[in-house]
C-alpha cells in the first residue's frame, strides 16, 4: 500500500477506535490513537500475515505488549477481515471476543494475551527463539509503550535478546511522552532511552511515528537486513491523541472514552462528519 | 531403604524426554546445577536457554517458546519460580492456558541451611490459587518419573515441585500418576493421613507407629494437589471419620486448606493440619528442620490422636 493509501487507512482506523472506544464508555483513546498509524503500517504494509489463515506457521508475529491499546488492535484485525467490523462496537462487553485487554484464547488473530506491562518482549523473545530453532525466518514484532521502559522486566528482556542474538525481533517503543499520572519525564524518567537501548546491545532508530515515510522503512529492515544478529528497537515519537485535537497530548486522556460532543467534535475532525 | 531425589530423576527423564522429542526446550536461571536441568544442557545446548538470574523475563521468554510450538520446561528454585514471578505465571502462561512446565526445584524447608530467603512455604498456595494450574508435588522420584511423562503428554500450564533433599522410595514397583487422582498407598479404617510429597513416607512411618497402637490409619498420597481429588478426599472422610493432612508447606494455602475446602462443602469431620504454621523457614539441616517446624512421623502420630480424641 503506498502512503497516502496508508493515511487514509489510519484515518478510518482513528474512527473505529474512537467509535468503538465511546461505544463501551471506558477503555485508553490516548494510546490507542498515538499508535494507530504504526499498527497500521504494520497490518497493512510490513507484516507478512494471512487473514484467512491467522494460524499460517510462516506469519510474521505480533505482540501488542502494550495491551490498552486494544482498540488499535482490534481495528487493525477487524479492517483486515480477521472478524467482522461490527464487532468492535463489543468491546469490553460481558461475553465479547474483544476484552478490555487482549486475550488470544477470544480473539482470532491476537498472537499473544497481554496487558500487564511490561512482559511482552519477553513472549516475543520466547516465540523469535521457537521459530529459529525450527528454521522459521517469520519477524517478531512487539510494540511497548514509554512508561512501560519503567519495568525492569523490559531490560532483563533487552539483554536475553541481545545475548541471544535474536535478530528477527523488532520492538516499537510508542514514544507518546505520557502515562496515565502524567508526563513520563515527571512521573519516572527514562530518558535518554535511545542510548539506554543502545547500550543493551540493539539498533536503535528513532522516528517520526506518524510518518510513513519514515515508519515503514524502519520497519522493514528487519526482514531486509541480511545479517540478522542483533534485536532492533524503533523509537517513535509520537503524539498521545493524534488525530483529533481535543485528546492530543493530554494525560488525562489516557483511560478515558470520547464523551458524545468529543467523539463529534473528533469525528468531524477526521472528516467523518 | 533406598533414596532418591526428585530433582536428579527430573534431571534424567528431562534428558530422556529430550531425546524422544525435539519440540521439548529447557530454560533455567543460572541454577541449573541445582534444579539439575544442567543434564539437558550438556546434550542439547541449542534447546537450552539460561536466561540469567531474572525469573520473569525467563517466565515470559517460556511463554513465547511455548506460543512457537515448544515444549519448555521451566526451572528454578521453587520460591523464585513461583513467587518472583508469580505474576508472569498469572498473565503470561495460566491466563493463555499455554503449555509451560515449570519444575521448581528446593521446594519447603528440606532446602536446609541456605535459609528462610531460599526456602518456601508458600509456593503451592500460591500456584493452586491460578486458574487453569495444574500442581503436582512427587511423592518419590519413582512417581516423579511417571508425572514427567504425563506433563509432556497433557496440554496446558504445569507446576511441579521438587526437593533438594533425597527422601525415601514408596513405589518400589512401579507409580502410574493420573492428573486429579490420590493414591491410597496404604488402607486403614480409623482416620485418614492425606499428605504429598516426602510427608507421605512419614505418614507411611507414622501409620506403622499407630498400628502398634491399635489405630489403623489410612495413607494417601495426593500428590497431585489441582486438580485435586475430591471424591477420594470426601470418600475417606465418610469411611475412616476423621483426617490428618500432612504437608511441607504452610497450613494456610496448601494442602491442609485444598482438604478442608473439600470437606467443608461435603462429609465434614474432624481435620487436623500437619504443616508450618504460618511462619518463615530457618537455617540449619533438612532433618533437623523438619522436626523443629513440626514435620515428622511423630507429630503425624500425635496428630492423629488428637484428631481421634475429637471423632467421638
Amino acid at each position: 500500500m503506498d502512503y497516502e493509501g496508508l493515511r487514509e487507512t489510519a484515518r478510518e482506523m482513528r474512527i473505529n477506535i474512537l467509535r468503538m472506544i465511546h461505544c463501551a464508555k471506558s477503555g485508553h483513546t490516548g494510546g490507542s490513537l498515538s499508535a494507530a498509524d504504526l499498527m497500521t503500517a504494520l497490518y497493512f504494509h510490513v507484516m507478512e500475515h494471512r487473514p484467512g489463515e491467522p494460524e499460517w506457521p510462516g506469519r510474521d508475529r505480533f505482540v501488542l505488549s502494550k495491551g490498552h491499546a486494544a482498540p488499535a488492535l482490534y481495528s487493525a484485525l477487524a479492517m483486515r477481515g480477521y472478524f467482522d467490523a461490527k464487532e468492535l462496537m463489543t468491546l469490553r462487553r460481558l461475553n465479547s471476543r474483544l476484552q478490555g485487554h487482549p486475550d488470544m484464547l477470544r480473539t482470532r488473530g491476537v498472537n499473544a494475551s497481554s496487558g500487564s506491562l511490561g512482559q511482552g518482549l519477553s513472549i516475543a523473545n520466547g516465540i523469535a527463539m521457537g521459530l529459529r530453532l525450527d528454521g522459521n525466518e517469520a519477524a517478531v514484532f512487539v510494540m511497548l509503550g514509554d512508561g512501560e521502559n519503567q519495568e525492569g522486566q523490559v531490560w532483563e528482556a533487552a539483554m536475553t535478546a541481545a545475548h541471544f542474538r535474536l535478530g528477527k525481533v523488532l520492538a516499537i517503543v510508542d514514544n507518546n511522552g505520557l502515562q496515565i499520572d502524567g508526563a513520563v519525564k515527571d512521573v519516572m524518567g527514562i530518558e535518554p532511552l535511545a542510548q539506554k537501548w543502545d547500550s543493551f546491545g540493539w539498533d536503535v532508530e528513532t522516528v517520526d511515528g506518524h510518518d510513513f515515510g519514515r515508519i515503514i522503512p524502519a520497519l522493514l529492515r528487519v526482514r531486509k537486513k541480511g545479517l540478522h544478529d542483533r534485536p532492533s528497537v524503533v523509537i517513535a515519537r509520537t503524539i498521545k491523541g493524534k488525530g483529533a485535537s481535543v485528546f492530543e497530548g493530554k494525560a488525562k486522556y489516557h483511560g478515558v472514552a470520547p464523551s458524545d460532543q468529543e467523539l463529534e467534535a473528533a469525528l468531524q475532525e477526521l472528516g467523518e462528519v | 531403604m533406598e533414596l532418591l531425589g526428585t530433582r536428579d530423576v527430573y534431571g534424567e527423564v528431562l534428558l530422556e524426554l529430550g531425546r524422544k522429542n525435539r519440540n521439548i526446550v529447557a530454560l533455567d536461571a543460572d541454577l541449573s546445577g541445582s534444579t539439575m536441568t544442567k543434564l539437558f544442557a550438556k546434550k542439547f545446548p541449542e534447546r537450552f536457554f539460561n536466561i540469567g538470574v531474572a525469573e520473569q523475563d525467563m517466565t515470559g521468554t517460556a511463554a513465547g517458546l511455548a506460543l512457537a510450538g515448544k515444549i519448555p520446561f521451566v526451572s528454578s528454585f521453587a520460591i523464585f519460580a513461583s513467587g518472583r514471578a508469580w505474576e508472569q505465571v498469572r498473565q503470561a502462561i495460566a491466563y493463555p492456558r499455554l503449555n509451560v512446565k515449570i519444575v521448581a526445584s528446593h521446594g519447603g524447608i528440606c532446602v536446609g541451611e541456605d535459609g528462610a530467603s531460599h526456602q518456601t512455604v508458600e509456593d503451592l498456595g500460591l500456584m493452586r490459587i491460578i486458574p487453569n494450574m495444574t500442581v503436582i508435588v512427587p511423592a518419590d522420584g519413582v512417581e516423579m518419573r511417571s508425572i514427567m511423562q504425563t506433563a509432556v503428554e497433557t496440554a496446558g500450564p504445569f507446576f511441579i515441585r521438587t526437593s533438594r533433599m533425597k527422601f525415601p522410595v514408596i513405589y518400589s514397583n512401579g507409580a502410574s500418576f493420573r492428573i486429579g487422582k490420590g493414591d491410597v498407598v496404604r488402607e486403614g479404617k480409623d482416620l485418614t493421613v492425606i499428605a504429598l510429597g516426602l510427608m507421605v513416607s512419614e505418614a507411611k512411618a507414622a501409620a506403622e507407629v499407630l498400628a502398634r497402637k491399635g489405630i489403623s490409619a489410612r495413607v494417601v498420597n495426593m500428590s497431585c494437589l489441582k486438580p485435586i481429588d475430591r471424591e477420594l478426599i470426601a470418600g475417606c472422610a465418610r469411611e475412616t471419620g476423621a483426617v490428618v493432612t500432612a504437608e511441607e508447606h504452610s497450613v494456610i494455602g496448601g494442602l491442609g486448606s485444598a482438604v478442608a475446602e473439600i470437606l467443608s462443602e461435603t462429609y465434614p469431620v474432624p481435620v487436623r493440619m500437619v504443616g508450618v504454621k504460618d511462619r518463615f523457614g530457618t537455617s540449619g539441616t533438612a532433618p533437623e528442620l523438619l522436626d523443629y517446624y513440626g514435620l515428622t512421623s511423630r507429630d503425624i502420630v500425635s496428630a492423629a490422636e488428637e484428631v481421634l480424641a475429637r471423632k467421638g
